[in-house]
């Protein structure tokens, strides 16, 4: 089968960023947190590849410690909605009902909070912190996930396997783990690959706003707050942190857009019609 | 049809009511005495004493609960600790920056989106579609923050055509006008990546059906059949995007605000994040979450009206 553009091109771009966040955990060009005001506002050289930043701090290494940040907090996030959603998906279609209704009906009050109010109102309750941002994405993803692990357990259960599974006499949490979630593991591996990318741009503009990663931690979107009061005097700055965001954002969707051509056939027609 | 109406509005207040309690419980059930973060712990315990009477946090947790939703329903939403006015005020002095904001962002989404959308229908597979569709891509990718320092950087610091930020207030319409262009635009150039998408591919599905096959057979020039026949029947998908659009478009003007400095309500929430003053965070986190509760809930309307076929489905 040929590898689709899309899928190609969002694999390469996801896997440059997850290896520069690795690196970034054994290895940058110079310690991130390091000043040398002296020698601020540098232009690319051998020694500073993208320059230093108004306290002479090394670009490059900076930014690779936020891509960790940024991977680490759409791994965390993502995982734990996803955990937590799949879960509560999983069993509203196993029990039916009113567990169903109930747990549907709680689904549509999450998605009254859009991610980024959630995130707000948590850091002025709570205090600007990383954790809470990841609380607030985390909150975010449970009924995406509930809702889509929902709708694909509904159909595996109606499948004959599963009836003569219920027929053997498996209990629903046996049949659950064992015949529906490896089914319903392809729409859900699509979903979190896009709430990845969603993760990272709500990441972004948290810290942007300062209530995200706080200093010395470096994040793409704090680089991007202190650029902005200094775009007269360095515009380069506001420039590398907003083509990383782009990058990883851009790998992640394109990546879930090519697993879902893939693992879709019914999308897979329309397209190719 | 009725019977569904009356369901969804029934599901409508429900909703409004959870999101009440959900915002009121994360603001008020928690551990430690607000008294005590807004004041400080400098603070004399008098002062304290003092300020929590007018609070009323001495009430119990559900009878404050009952005054504020009710209060709120009167568009009574306490007085600003930090301004020292009422809530209400300030909400009103800043809702029309947001509204404009929003609205103008939503017809530029719009406009932008239909063209670019039926645009790379029209080119089905050429250059063109692959451009828009490029465009559209990238589009989702950039963060609205971002886009909107890349137009400081070439409209205001570079060209000098446009104010970076801040508002003269509506007395000088023209410049009012101005300062609006860029947020305007960043918003929307991001949304409509989206709606441009969704577009193209709603268009495209009706351009394969066979009553435009009929016709474009019977004669009919290309562009009239695109406006009068494809343009109308693929609209379904694209009114109801929008309208989950209007959501995102308003709690993207929180961001957006504070990138231009505009003196709106996403602005005055992070002033009174920064100020302590929870009050009125607790007002504009209800409002926006009620915003987005409606828009969803007349997308639900909308669709039900578009579409008899749904009429009979259960919701």
């Amino acid at each position: 089968m040929r590898v689709p553009f899309n899928l190609a091109l969002g694999a390469a771009l996801v896997a440059l960023v997850l290896a520069v966040a690795l690196v970034s955990l054994v290895w940058t060009p110079h310690p991130h947190a390091a000043l040398d005001v002296a020698n601020k506002f540098a232009p690319p050289s051998a020694v500073h590849w993208l320059g230093t930043d108004q306290l002479g701090r090394d670009l490059v290494s900076q930014l690779m410690v936020a891509a960790r940040n940024s991977m680490a907090v759409a791994v965390l996030a993502v995982g734990i909605g996803c955990a937590l959603g799949t879960g509560l998906g999983l069993l509203a279609a196993a029990r039916g009902g009113w567990t169903e209704e109930a747990i549907m009906r709680l689904s549509d009050l999450g998605f009254a909070f859009p991610a980024l109010l959630f995130a707000i109102m948590l850091a002025a309750v709570f205090g600007p912190s990383l954790p809470n941002v990841v609380i607030a994405i985390a909150f975010i993803n449970i009924p995406t996930f509930a809702r889509v692990s929902r709708a694909a357990a509904n159909q595996v259960w109606r499948r004959d396997y599963v009836w003569a599974a219920r027929a053997a006499g498996m209990g629903r949490f046996a049949i659950s783990r064992d015949h529906i979630l490896p089914n319903i593991a392809a729409p859900v591996i699509v979903q979190m690959t896009i709430e990845f990318a969603v993760a990272i741009l709500v990441e972004a503009a948290l810290s942007y706003l300062g209530l995200g990663a706080q200093p010395p931690n470096p994040s793409w979107g704090r680089m991007l707050s202190e650029a902005q009061t200094l775009m007269y005097l360095a515009p380069q700055l506001a420039i590398w942190p907003g083509l990383c965001i782009v990058t990883a954002v851009l790998g992640f969707s394109l990546l879930g857009d090519g697993l879902r051509d893939i693992t879709d056939p019914r999308l897979t027609r329309v397209r190719a019609a | 049809m009725s019977y569904f109406l009356v369901r969804r509005g029934i599901g409508f207040v429900l909703t409004l009511i959870a999101v009440s309690v959900v915002v009121f419980a994360v603001m008020n059930v928690l551990p430690g005495d607000p008294s005590l973060t807004i004041l400080g712990i400098d603070s004399t315990e008098e002062a304290r004493a003092a300020l929590r009477e007018r609070l009323g946090l001495d009430e119990p947790v559900v009878s404050r609960y009952l005054a504020w939703t009710f209060g709120a329903l009167r568009g009574e939403f306490g007085t600003s600790y930090a301004f020292d006015v009422p809530v209400a005020e300030l909400i009103a002095e800043r809702l029309p920056m947001t509204l404009s904001l929003a609205i103008s962002g939503m017809a530029l989404t719009v406009v932008l989106a239909l063209v670019l959308g039926i645009a790379a229908a029209a080119r089905h597979g050429g250059p063109g579609d692959w451009a828009i569709m490029l465009f559209s891509q990238l589009g989702i990718a950039v963060p609205a923050f971002w886009l909107s320092m890349l137009l400081v950087l070439l409209f205001a610091v570079h060209l000098r055509w446009l104010p970076p930020g801040g508002f003269p207030g509506w007395g000088d319409p023209l410049a009012a006008a101005r300062a609006l262009v860029l947020p305007t635009v960043a918003l929307a150039l991001v949304q409509s990546a989206v709606l441009a998408r969704v577009t193209r591919s709603s268009v495209l599905e009706v351009m394969r059906l066979d009553f435009v096959r009929t016709a474009r057979a019977s004669g009919l020039p290309r562009a009239r059949v695109l406006w009068r026949h494809v343009l109308p029947n693929a609209l379904v998908p694209i009114v109801t995007i929008v309208g989950l659009q209007f959501a995102g478009l308003v709690t993207g003007t929180i961001v957006i605000e504070n990138v231009f400095y505009l003196p709106g309500l996403g602005r005055l929430l992070f002033q009174s994040i920064a100020n302590r003053d929870l009050v009125t965070v607790q007002a504009l986190v209800m409002l926006f979450a009620a915003i987005v509760v409606t828009a969803n809930f007349l997308v639900d309307i909308a669709y039900l009206l578009i579409d008899p076929r749904l009429r009979g489905a259960r919701a």
